[in-house]
């Protein structure tokens, strides 16, 4: 099939599916008239049953607690995934990382990209750590926390410390930590059956509310265990790609 | 603005859609999957928004304030994860591809056989 065949092809099932999207989409509701009554339901009751002011992260980590598991399993998997696709394959070795076009002499990190790289990774951690650990109170959680805390190992990188980077997040270390983020978390399901109760049952004290950072039980503790795995995940899907510029058949 | 923000789903679909079918490089066309998948987020959150509607944190807004659903904003956060995540994989799909054959051209890795 040529490319201008296969442009046609596309056109002709592109308009079909436009035509019974615009089809479907006139029979939805208006734009801010959503009739779902779950949401409503959970709005009504979530605060005072889970002591959490942030409802989104009360749905996450308790309602749909067990989907919660399933997808942070689904992280794990990739990075598992990802580190078996990377393997290093038969007739690969590591060489010193040089730079592929010889002929092209590259500019070394600017300083001032090196400065503020560096000094952003204390306040990119700082800030991470926060939305970790308040996905109960405010508008954040363990997947968002998680994500900006690897992003501050990330800027190391990025302010030219390649070595430094690899030296800060070794890769047993980032495993173990990223092994523990999704054990906790099934864990503290595990221990309600321990206890006799559901599965993912909320069984720690629920604290005062609004906003107290020890409310919600254990809303808060999943909450801080899905950060661990989503920032060690990102690390190690970060290094296995940057290993990959090391990596050249022999 | 009844039908507007699902007019925008549909443009953001088929926009990545065509993308995806006339790209000619793999990582070109893992980014416009990205986009095809971003049309969710935009249809999920223009589902659930009521009018007027403040965000479901009632931290600094008294309880039973009228809020926008919840769910669906939980649903969208699950969407990012999950791109992620197989964003991540593709990439190094496209990893091994390139490494194997020594192209990232669709056409061209189409003639040949694993």
């Amino acid at each position: 099939m040529t490319a201008r065949q296969r442009g046609w092809f596309f056109a002709v099932a592109a308009a079909g599916l436009v035509a019974c999207l615009l089809w479907a989409f006139t029979g939805l509701p208006g734009f801010g008239h959503y009739p779902g009554p779950y949401g409503q339901v959970i709005l009504g009751q979530a605060v005072q049953q889970t002591h959490a002011t942030g409802v989104v992260s009360a749905i996450n980590f308790e309602y749909r607690g067990f989907d919660t598991v399933g997808e942070e399993f689904i992280l794990f998997t990739a990075a598992a995934g990802m580190s078996v696709v990377l393997r290093m394959m038969r007739g690969e070795r590591e060489r010193q990382p040089a730079d592929e076009a010889e002929s092209r002499t590259a500019a070394p990190t600017s300083s001032s990209i090196r400065v503020v790289a560096l000094l952003l990774v204390g306040p990119t951690a700082l800030i991470g750590w926060w939305f970790a650990s308040h996905a109960q109170t405010s508008p954040s959680g363990g997947f968002q926390g998680g994500v900006i805390l690897a992003s501050a190992f990330i800027l190391v990188y990025l302010s030219g410390e390649f070595l430094t980077f690899r030296r800060l997040s070794p890769v047993a270390l980032v495993d173990a930590v990223e092994a523990l983020g999704a054990g906790g978390f099934a864990g503290i399901g595990v221990a309600a059956l321990v206890m006799n109760l559901p599965y993912l049952y909320n069984y720690l004290p629920l604290g005062q509310f609004p906003g107290a950072v020890s409310s919600s039980g254990t809303i808060a503790l999943i909450s801080f265990f899905v950060g661990l795995e989503v920032a060690a995940a990102f690390v190690l899907i970060v290094s296995e790609l940057l290993e990959q510029t090391l990596l050249r058949s022999a | 603005m009844g039908i507007f923000p699902f007019l925008v789903v549909a443009w953001i679909m088929v926009a990545g859609l065509y993308g995806i079918v006339t790209s000619r490089d793999l990582i070109h066309q893992i980014v416009c999957l990205i986009v095809v998948q971003s049309s969710t987020y935009v249809l999920l959150l223009g589902v659930g928004y009521i009018t007027g509607g403040a965000a479901p944190y009632f931290w600094d807004i008294p309880l039973h304030t009228k809020a926008v659903d919840p769910v669906v904003q939980a649903l969208a956060l699950t969407d990012v994860v999950v791109e992620a995540a197989v964003t991540a994989l593709l990439l190094s799909f496209a990893i091994q591809a390139h490494k194997r054959f020594g192209t990232l051209d669709p056409h061209e890795l189409a003639e040949f056989k694993g």
